[in-house]
């Protein structure tokens, strides 16, 4: 299936600019990978040689980090928004 | 005349004896599921106006305990506001000179406070958002050992603080606990509070709220500059955590607007943590949920938050740091 996918600032200029891209997939590691597939320069910012997500990269479903759901293997269905932000130093309240 | 019985003075000898011991309010009434209370616990009544008042005096009373901080000493931290202004209390009253590094886009208010109790705000870039701070304090301590860095993001005595104060304060005041929600800044609150909670009752879970920070932080070349707390990797955050979510800016100042109606004025990261709060109501079948307010609303008046037209305030609030 098609899925949105929401890009920060710093890797849109793997995307020709772009803020939203579509991908295929049926869970975040699949949608990563053909992220990766169509935009080969974004690959080493999102996964590691091993196939893990990179340190400091987060990726939302719907809002919720999939690091507490089931990390690559969360499931993403039509109409889920998926979201990536890097970590950055939060504020302080 | 109402009855008196005088016993002895219940006078505190110094406003740092002020610090923690915060009320909790029921605010259920917001809550989208019957099912599910919801408790507020408001560290906007510390006397320096929010939670960091807590990790303020912890850091530096660590410090002093440790020697690494002798009397005079000029003090040295990267802060969006609230942990510098918690500072510039502690210090002001123990004699320490503070130089705090504070992004540029925060609200006026905060950089007041900074300069009311005699510390220096020296800016950094406002694009780079609290990263930016961090980088520019780290590079300043090196060239300057003589300061005493005693940073936030990498010190066990901010967790600490919350351990030892903010988790056994909540227990006490709501035993019934089952789900805590804070914001992630430093991850402090949730680290310390999280810890307690979970040696108190394993089967309480601990969400997360965090801001969109890293959408607008444009002054991030690649992921590698990305950050995470190191008190975050120590202390292994990832195990301990059992969700996070991301609240933006819009959700923040509606649900901000919503206490106001309760009463509680508050500041907008106390709305992005009981948006989560709402949403982990929405996703279980019963509960208490106890939620932290970081601080009060009076250092955001001057963002119209809750004046002003939503779009135009929620667009205020993308270029100014809020959390």
């Amino acid at each position: 299936m098609t899925i949105d996918v929401r890009l920060p600032t710093v890797l849109r200029q793997h995307a020709g600019g772009q803020a939203i891209v579509q991908a295929e997939g049926s869970s975040i590691g699949e949608v990563l990978v053909d992220l990766s597939r169509q935009f080969p320069t974004m690959s080493d910012q999102l996964l590691t040689e091993k196939g893990e997500l990179h340190k400091f990269v987060n990726v939302y479903v719907n809002d919720d980090d999939v690091r507490y759901l089931d990390k690559l293997d969360t499931k993403v269905e039509d109409g889920d928004v998926v979201s990536i932000l890097p970590a950055v130093a939060g504020g302080d309240g | 005349m109402a009855e008196i019985t005088m016993v002895s003075r219940r006078v505190a000898t110094s406003v740092l004896d002020l610090i923690g011991n915060t009320p909790m309010v029921d605010i259920s009434a917001l809550s989208p599921n019957r099912e599910v209370s919801i408790v507020i616990k408001l560290e906007g009544q510390n006397p320096g106006g929010s939670v960091k008042d807590r990790v303020a005096l912890s850091m530096i009373e660590s410090a002093e305990k440790e020697g690494l901080l002798l009397p005079g000493q000029t003090l040295l931290e990267p802060t969006s506001g609230n942990t510098g202004i918690g500072m510039a209390l502690v210090a002001r009253v123990k004699g320490y000179t503070l130089k705090v590094v504070l992004p540029d886009n925060v609200s006026p208010e905060r950089r007041a406070l900074l300069e009311l109790w005699g510390a220096e705000v020296i800016d950094s870039p406002g694009s780079e958002g609290s990263n930016g701070a961090v980088k520019m304090a780290r590079e300043m301590a090196e060239a300057h050992p003589e300061w005493a860095f005693l940073y936030q993001y990498g010190n066990l005595a901010n967790p600490r603080a919350h351990f030892e104060g903010t988790g056994p304060e909540i227990v006490r005041d709501c035993p019934d606990i089952t789900h805590f929600v804070a914001g992630l800044g430093t991850s402090g609150t949730l680290l310390g509070v999280g810890r307690f909670l979970k040696e108190y009752n394993p089967d309480v879970e601990v969400w997360a709220v965090e801001p969109p920070a890293g959408e607008v932080v444009d002054g991030l070349r690649n992921l590698d500059d990305g950050y995470i707390p190191p008190i975050f990797t120590e202390l292994n955050g990832e195990e301990l955590l059992d969700r996070k979510t991301v609240v933006g800016p819009k959700d923040s100042i509606l649900w901000t607007r919503k206490l106001a109606e309760l009463g509680i004025f508050a500041g907008i990261s106390t709305g992005a943590a009981l948006a989560g709060a709402i949403r982990c109501s929405q996703k279980i079948e019963s509960g208490c949920i106890v939620v932290i307010s970081p601080d009060g609303g009076w250092k955001y008046l001057s963002t119209g938050a809750w004046t002003d037209d939503i779009d135009v305030v929620t667009e205020r609030a993308r270029n100014t740091i809020y959390f």
